[in-house]
């Protein structure tokens, strides 16, 4: 085997089997964490690292291994993965994909990343992103758009690979890295690793604590993994959650072993299909594909029961309501006057000019269009009938999937997004709008703070890999992952993008 | 508690060139909660620590920053919020004012809009004996300090000093029930008095710890009594806004300035624009800051960093229940304990210290000639060395001494006088210090009438004298009370004396 081979296959290894080739001294994490790191120096082409941090890997894939060979090993230790730019990782640039935070190094780590330190876990670098999340194609980052590994059949376009966690999405499809860390405010999780053809799992609002990743919306981003399975989800997801102190929002619930929990057997759980998650102009692919999984479901034990969920055509429109406002409010703190990027000034400029001037320079057009409408759904006169209509309507859709769930549902089934991965560049002339609704399946489970998961379940006609999502009750991502994980083996997805870069 | 009545003071009336006018007057104090940590991070209050040293993440904005309440700081508001007999809210929420400026790194202050922990309550403020003025409080909510920008240290460039950027203050919102500076002014102390009685705030107004804005209008008398009969505001006249006041004083120049300014202009024909104004001392005016038009639009919302605040009843109760005697009530008991008058009691109660003390210097003895010794003989001496209570070098156990010497008869009036003085330079236990130096008086009957013998003897011209004339028997007595060096008990000198010359 040469050395090539072995590095790809080490780093097409899921958490699950690299954890058990590391306990069984199989490997090694320095052996794991360099594949890992040659897997992405040949990747440049995919966008997918923004910052590489070889040295901090290594250190820690040494350490791990030092863990290793004294049997007392995390399930995460020695793990390679990598980073959202959106998460604060101490003395190495966070930047959330924007020129306004040029040259930032925090002093602190977010507690997520945090915790998968301390299990053990390699971070290889920082991912790409949409610019402070607000995408859905990785189109608005600083550094340029993440790649999609995956083309249609025969034809090489180079196609997003959805976003705000677009490099996240691309680097675990692309086996650059084992899992990585994501954030979800309106579908950031799931439609990447939908258009990617991995598991990306949203969970609970505050299950996650926020500490240290820049907020984009507050009440509706929570971190989650992103990874090729949902055992590894379960796995990872078991090192990222639990109550921290340093976030308000954060629960203070016990973490429960997700990976025991994934048993495959989902007999007598009734899962709900949602009539309003059918839209026009649906593709009919899509619409088989949802079928298809609801069979599946079936077939495994499950009873599928069509439900209601009468105020899901608000949601989006909420959705872009709420999300900008607490995002005009957020990003109100990059100025220039304590750190990144300050533009330089005229004679005279004054306090005025420097805040103008800086954030025209330092937001991209859609961070700014967000920022606007933020502000203007807030402002006197208007806050009545946007920003408190659309928390009304928040209640009425979090009491939808309250009902439901009184109802015995016990996971609701949906398509994670309404097509295929589309090509770079496709949505640029396109009213942001259209790009928006990209999030039409999956903002009503951020707006009610539920878990949701996406896993890939087929593909389209032109290859390309389609998702299904389940969404669960709160704090129950347990079963969820289950439910999520007798769907992943009934699908028996396993394709692979095809190496071009 | 025991409760005096009081009449309102009438209000202050300002006579223009065409008619009188009346003043309508609502406040605003910004409190800074005593806590040694911010209210939403654990960064030190400490005032005059190096420019930016007080500052956490959180506080410098930091990007993934979060907020964290500070228990201690609520349990300030409660308690602050029961000392004025005001409703606590047991479910209050943080919402996010919005602008922008250096001093402000979050981009946003967070405050308590919509649902402050405090509701309504009320400060009784005493203007004369038997006058006071009862001003509802409408709300206090907590909400986070901006920082500093320093502005004249470089020509080109501004500072900022985040010391104070995110220190927890209480907002202590009044309904417009103050009629006139004076009482504005006293509806400050009264506040600030019953702050540090609670020890939520320390009051103090030159480091910025106590700040206020003060809403002023004008209206025709009348206006204001249909204004409260309806509590329609249509009654009254357009206010401005005066900002961040930090003396009793600049208070009540500023407002008597401003309604002088008001008037004018309606007299004039003009009307009164709704706007914010800065108070000028070195020119005793207020001058334009911005006006309604130029508002900010703070673009409120609930914070959501931070969960809806809930606190326990049992909590609110057992604060409630350790609240410590407030000046109200320390001043009725005064006034019924121990016989003080309404305006001594005032004087005893103005502050924490010196209640304690004269509670400690007239428990069990006469309150009356405690009140005096404290008051006239304490506080003259204190004040003349520009000392406050705190500082005083008699404490309240060697003023009590003092007070039981003169009781028993051992020193006269006088006597106790000089003791006091030898007791404030010199310290040490007064009763010691009589019987050291002698300085007990004389009321050994038999030891005076050897005295006032050898006088008669020496001075019989002097006797006849006062034979003729009794009033001249007032002669023996001084000469008595020299020869037994002030030490002979005067009454009975003057007794002996009386009848010796008689006789």
């Amino acid at each position: 085997m040469s050395a090539d081979t072995k590095s790809s296959d080490l780093a097409a290894l899921t958490i699950a089997g690299a954890r058990d080739a590391l306990r069984k001294g199989e490997v090694t994490s320095v052996e794991l964490t360099q594949a890992c790191l040659s897997r992405i120096e040949g990747a440049d082409a995919l966008g997918a690292f923004v910052h590489k941090t070889p040295e901090i890997a290594l250190e820690r894939a040494r350490a791990a291994d030092d863990r290793l060979a004294k049997g007392d090993a995390p399930a995460m230790c020695g793990i390679p993965i990598g980073i959202k730019d959106l998460f604060c990782t101490e003395g190495v640039p966070s930047q959330a994909a924007s020129r306004i935070l040029e040259g930032f190094l925090p002093q602190y780590e977010s507690t997520v990343s945090a915790k998968l330190r301390d299990a053990g876990s390699v971070m290889l670098g920082k991912l790409n992103m949409d610019e402070f999340a607000m995408g859905s194609s990785n189109e608005t980052s600083v550094y340029g758009n993440a790649v999609n590994p995956w083309r249609r059949d025969g034809d090489d376009t180079a196609l997003t690979p959805g976003g705000s966690s677009g490099g996240s999405a691309s680097a675990v499809a692309a086996d650059l890295c084992l899992g990585a860390t994501g954030t979800d405010t309106g579908g950031s999780i799931r439609q990447p690793a939908a258009f990617t053809g991995i598991t990306g799992l949203k969970p609970t609002y505050g299950r996650c604590s926020r500490w240290g990743v820049v907020a984009f919306a507050s009440s509706l981003d929570q971190a989650g993994p992103m990874t090729k399975t949902v055992r590894d989800a379960a796995i990872m997801f078991g090192a990222m959650a639990g109550h921290d102190p340093k976030d308000s929002t954060s629960a203070d619930l016990a973490v429960p072993d997700f990976e025991a929990m994934l048993t495959g057997d989902i007999k007598g759980k009734v899962i709900g299909l949602p009539r309003e998650y059918r839209m026009d102009g649906m593709p009919a692919e899509i619409e088989k594909l949802w079928a298809e999984g609801a069979d599946m479901l079936r077939d495994a034990g499950a009873e599928i029961r069509d439900i209601s969920l009468p105020h899901t055509k608000y949601a989006l429109p909420a959705y872009y309501v709420i999300a900008p406002a607490e995002a005009s409010s957020n990003l109100a703190r990059y100025d220039g006057v304590r750190y990144g990027h300050r533009a330089t000034l005229a004679q005279g400029d004054g306090i005025t000019e420097m805040y103008e001037k800086t954030r025209a320079e330092g937001f991209g057009p859609e961070v700014q269009r967000r920022v606007m409408v933020g502000t203007y759904v807030l402002s006197a006169g208007f806050y009545d009938a946007y920003y408190n209509r659309a928390r009304k309507v928040r209640a009425l859709i979090k009491r939808d999937f309250d009902q439901a769930f009184e109802a015995g549902v016990d996971a609701i089934l949906t398509p994670t997004t309404p097509s295929a991965a589309f090509g770079l560049g496709e949505m640029t002339e396109a009213d942001p709008v259209a790009m928006y609704l990209n999030d039409v399946f999956t903002v009503t489970v951020n707006l009610a703070g539920l878990p949701g998961i996406a896993v890939p379940t087929g593909t389209d006609a032109k290859g390309l890999p389609l998702g299904l999502q389940l969404i669960g009750r709160p704090w129950e991502e347990g079963e969820l992952l289950n439910a999520a994980y007798a769907l992943e083996s009934a699908a028996g997805f396993v394709s692979k993008p095809a190496k071009w870069w | 508690m025991l409760d005096l009545s009081y009449e309102s003071p009438a209000p202050k009336v300002i006579a223009g060139a065409k008619h009188d006018w009346e003043l309508v007057i609502g406040l605003e104090v910004h409190a800074q909660i005593a806590s040694k940590a911010k209210l939403f991070s654990g960064a030190s209050t400490q005032f005059g620590a190096e420019p930016n040293s007080n500052v956490a993440f959180v506080d410098a904005a930091m990007p993934g920053m979060l907020p964290v309440i500070n228990e201690f700081c609520v349990e300030q508001a409660v308690r602050t919020g029961l000392g004025l007999k005001a409703q606590i809210n047991l479910r209050s929420a943080f919402d996010r004012k919005n602008y922008f400026y250096p001093d402000l790194p979050q981009g946003y202050q967070i405050s308590q809009l919509y649902h402050p922990i405090v509701g309504e309550g009320e400060v009784l403020v005493n203007m004369a004996p038997g006058i006071a003025r009862r001003v509802r409080i409408e709300r206090i909510h907590m909400e986070q300090d901006a920082g500093k920008s320093i502005h004249d240290m470089d020509p080109t460039m501004s500072f900022v000093d985040l010391n104070r950027t995110g220190v927890a203050l209480m907002e202590i919102v009044s309904r417009p029930d103050i009629r006139g500076p004076e009482e504005a002014a006293a509806y400050v102390v009264k506040l600030r008095q019953i702050l540090r009685y609670l020890g939520t705030c320390d009051g103090n107004m030159q480091n910025g710890n106590l700040r206020a804005d003060v809403n002023v209008s004008v209206c025709r008398p009348g206006d204001y009594e249909k204004y409260q009969e309806t509590q329609d505001f249509s009654h009254l006249g357009t206010r401005c806004e005066i900002k961040n006041m930090n003396s009793m004083r600049f208070i009540q120049q500023a407002i008597d300035y401003e309604a002088r300014r008001q008037i004018a202009i309606l007299e004039d024909g003009g009307s009164v624009v709704q706007e914010t104004r800065l108070y000028d001392p070195d020119k005793g005016e207020t001058r334009s800051m911005r006006s309604k038009e130029e508002a900010h639009d703070y673009r409120y919302f609930p914070c959501p960093d931070l969960l809806p605040l809930e606190i326990e009843q049992g909590w609110v109760d057992d604060i409630q229940a350790n609240l410590p005697e407030l000046p109200d009530e320390k001043r009725a008991r005064f006034v019924t304990e121990y016989g003080v008058t309404e305006y001594d009691a005032d004087v005893l109660t103005a502050d924490v210290e010196s209640g304690h003390y004269f509670d400690e210097v007239a428990k069990g003895r006469d309150g009356k000639l405690a009140a005096n010794w404290v008051i006239n003989e304490l506080f003259g001496r204190l004040k003349k060395e520009d000392h406050g209570i705190a500082d005083s070098p008699v404490s309240a156990a060697q003023l009590g001494g003092i007070l039981d010497l003169i009781a028993k008869g051992d020193i006269s009036g006088k006597i106790a006088k000089d003791l006091f003085e030898i007791v404030y330079t010199e310290g040490g236990d007064p009763a010691q210090i009589v019987e050291d130096r002698g300085m007990r008086q004389v009321t050994d009957t038999g030891a005076i009438e050897a005295a006032v013998d050898k006088i008669i003897a020496e001075n019989p011209a002097q006797v006849e004298k006062a034979k003729q004339n009794p009033k001249l028997a007032g002669w023996f007595v001084g000469q008595v009370m020299k020869a037994t060096g002030g030490k002979a008990n005067p009454k009975a000198v003057n007794e002996i004396v009386a009848a010796k010359l008689a006789g």
